[in-house]
């Protein structure tokens, strides 16, 4: 699938390009010191803080990823939103920001220093390192992939373009420029896709010509009628429903490990709000982040249901194309671009999606520089040296990220298989961190080594579980069963969830037990604005009531209950 | 702040605009039949990413003009 582009395709492109860059130019003035470098200076309004908050998170893989859910699982694929992103980002902006923001800590490990000790943060702090490398990596190798498949670009270029372009804005501009750009970014995917929607919808004869046609998807499945586009309904038993999932799975897997470790504990994210100009602010970014959050599902998911439908109806010549002997699912967003899109719109389209994989390097590292210079560089190798230094270490370490990126990328080219199995160790590691924090922020009498010994258990229960358990149709190896088969999972992604799970209460249950066996080590003072119990509630009373975090709470997981209803 | 965010969102915005709407108008109708649906999408949608990036400029300019006052000249009563 070659797409040909015009003239003012490559205009529109350029255009994003110079901005991006000029951005970054600007900002440049900004950065007086390590602060400004990787904190933003802790300048920024709430309302910037939470669309970089969002915007951070927008990568490509979300954007193609959740495209391609929507075709293969339907609107069952919104629970990632309305159960899983948005009471997540209520609770880290109620319960956890105040800790966050309210602490000395710079970053997440940091946080886990204060809270608990040196080993658990310094385990935080390199898994997270490496994750970032990782991740941003595999964003890039992704972009060149893709862009090389659909433009036919050399694969070579870019890479380097877009490494060079990410070094360029954030070496200058450090995390603000990072964060403007992912602002644009918002703007761009939005305006970039919406088009996508509203076109496909009035192809397929709006909702009900949808429902209609997936009806048609559904039955080709052996499934019932609304399979595809109902979210609950079908969630009784794992059978009946395309994701092979029931609803205790999808709601403690998802919705509450899995969503919950990753909004509140992920630094990348997190590292926005703390960007924020003050406490109020910190607190209100995600809140003010989950009010689009929440329509996205209309954005990205629907897309893909509108690939299956089309495709599956045959109207208009719409066809995905095909991988081996089923649908080369992660290709919905670009061939329904090409069929959608005439030259011009086209470019938008296409600058929105390299924007969304730059967008999701730029992020990592970000929180890669800042991890590496604070958590790792400061703590370890070099303490009690000028800001200055530190300023250099945080843009060197933005230089030797990117590079280490690139290598990742050029890694996941030659050995698919290595990028996969390191992957799901940072997965195993990951896994258990929210019951971590959890009773690290709400159980004072939580020890260090309880937390370090909990995190280890929980890594241990995921990988035990990945190697005894196996996705039906699967060979087993990289996706599970290295052990042997005990169980097997109707879908992979029920595996993932019951994965998380394991990993939750195995790091749960072992907290608990070291915690009660070793000695409490920090004294209540020292825990003040670590722990919830001992910390001052943040005054609310010069606040407007619908700037205050608890009201904003409560309108946003109202309306999330409306929309579960709604697609029930 | 050194430099407003809907600064550059404005501005980017209201260039692809233009470039969208311009070349709607100038572009032969047939590529709309073979893609969408008949709808000339570039002028259509151009106009609002205009509108948009206008609307953001407003913006960026009416927080400029009221900002030095409350930075560089204090006001008297507080």
């Amino acid at each position: 699938m070659l797409i040909q582009l015009g003239i003012i395709d490559y205009c529109l492109l350029s255009v994003y390009f110079v901005f991006v860059l000029g951005t970054g130019f600007v900002l440049r003035k900004g950065v007086g010191g390590t602060k400004d470098f990787l904190e933003s200076g802790r300048s920024l309004p709430a309302w910037i803080c939470a669309l970089g908050f969002i915007g951070a998170n927008l990568g490509a893989q979300e954007v193609m990823g959740m495209a391609a859910s929507g075709a293969k699982y339907g609107i069952m694929t919104s629970h990632f939103y309305w159960i899983g992103a948005i009471p997540a980002m209520v609770f880290v902006a109620i319960f956890m920001m105040p800790f966050y923001y309210g602490s000395k800590a710079r970053s997440v490990p940091e946080y886990l220093k204060l809270r608990f000790d040196e080993k658990t943060r310094g385990f935080n702090a390199v898994t997270f390192a490496c994750m970032t490398v990782m991740s941003s990596g595999i964003s890039m190798y992704a972009l060149a992939t893709l862009v090389h498949a659909i433009l036919g670009w050399n694969f070579h270029l870019c890479i380097v373009a877009s490494a060079v372009v990410v070094l360029v804005y954030i070496f200058m501009g450090g995390l603000r420029s990072a964060i403007y750009n992912e602002v644009l970014q918002f703007f761009l995917i939005v305006f970039g896709f919406l088009p996508l929607v509203l076109l496909g919808l009035k192809q397929v004869g709006g909702w009900s010509g949808l429902t209609r046609q997936l009806a048609v998807v559904a039955a080709q499945n052996g499934m019932a009628e609304g399979a595809w586009t109902h979210s609950w309904k079908y969630t009784g038993h794992v059978a009946s429903n395309p994701m092979g999932i029931e609803w205790f799975g999808l709601a403690m897997g998802l919705g509450f490990v899995l969503s919950f470790g990753y909004w509140c504990t992920d630094f990348l994210v997190v590292q926005r709000a703390m960007a924020a100009e003050n406490m109020s602010a910190a607190r209100r970014t995600p809140i003010i982040a989950a009010f689009p959050k929440m329509l996205f599902p209309f954005l990205v998911i629907l897309p893909g249901m509108l690939a299956i439908a089309l495709h599956g109806g045959g109207v208009a010549g719409f066809s995905l194309p095909s991988k081996g002997d089923s649908l080369n699912y992660d290709m919905v967003v670009p061939a329904m671009l090409a069929h959608y899109f005439p030259t011009g719109l086209l470019g938008l389209g296409l600058t929105a999606l390299i924007a969304s994989f730059m967008s999701g390097m730029a992020g990592n590292v970000t929180a890669f520089n800042t991890v590496w210079t604070y958590d790792i560089y400061q703590s370890y190798i070099r303490p009690n040296a000028s800001d200055a230094h530190y300023l250099a270490v945080g843009r060197a370490a933005t230089v030797a990220g990117i590079a280490a990126s690139v290598a990742c990328a050029y890694t996941a080219a030659k050995f698919n298989n290595i990028m996969d199995v390191l992957q799901l160790v940072f997965a195993f590691v990951n896994a258990p961190l929210f019951a971590t924090f959890l009773l690290g922020m709400f159980w004072r009498r939580t020890t260090g080594h309880g937390a370090f010994f909990g995190l280890l258990s929980g890594t241990l229960a995921a990988a035990l579980h990945h190697g005894l358990s196996l996705p039906k149709g699967a060979q087993g190896g990289i996706k599970g069963g290295w052990l042997s088969i005990v169980h097997h999972y109707p879908s992979e992604m029920a595996q993932n969830f019951w994965t998380a799970i394991w990993a939750f209460s195995a790091c749960l249950v072992a907290t608990v037990g070291v915690s009660l066996a070793t000695r409490q080590r920090r004294s209540a003072d020292e825990l003040t604005g670590l722990v919830y119990s001992l910390t001052p509630k943040p005054k609310e009373e010069n606040v407007a009531w619908h700037k205050r975090p608890a009201v904003l709470g409560v309108g946003i997981l109202t309306l999330a209950l409306a929309l579960n209803m709604i697609f029930w | 702040m050194i430099l407003d965010v809907r600064l550059p969102i404005g501005l980017m915005f209201s260039i692809f605009g233009v470039l969208l709407a311009v070349f709607g108008l100038a572009s032969d109708p047939a590529i709309y039949e073979t893609h969408s649906l008949g709808i000339n999408v570039n002028l259509g949608w151009g106009l609002v990413l205009l509108l948009f990036g206008l609307a953001m400029l407003v913006l960026a300019l009416r927080a400029r003009r009221s900002a030095p006052l409350t930075e560089e000249r204090p006001r008297l009563h507080d």
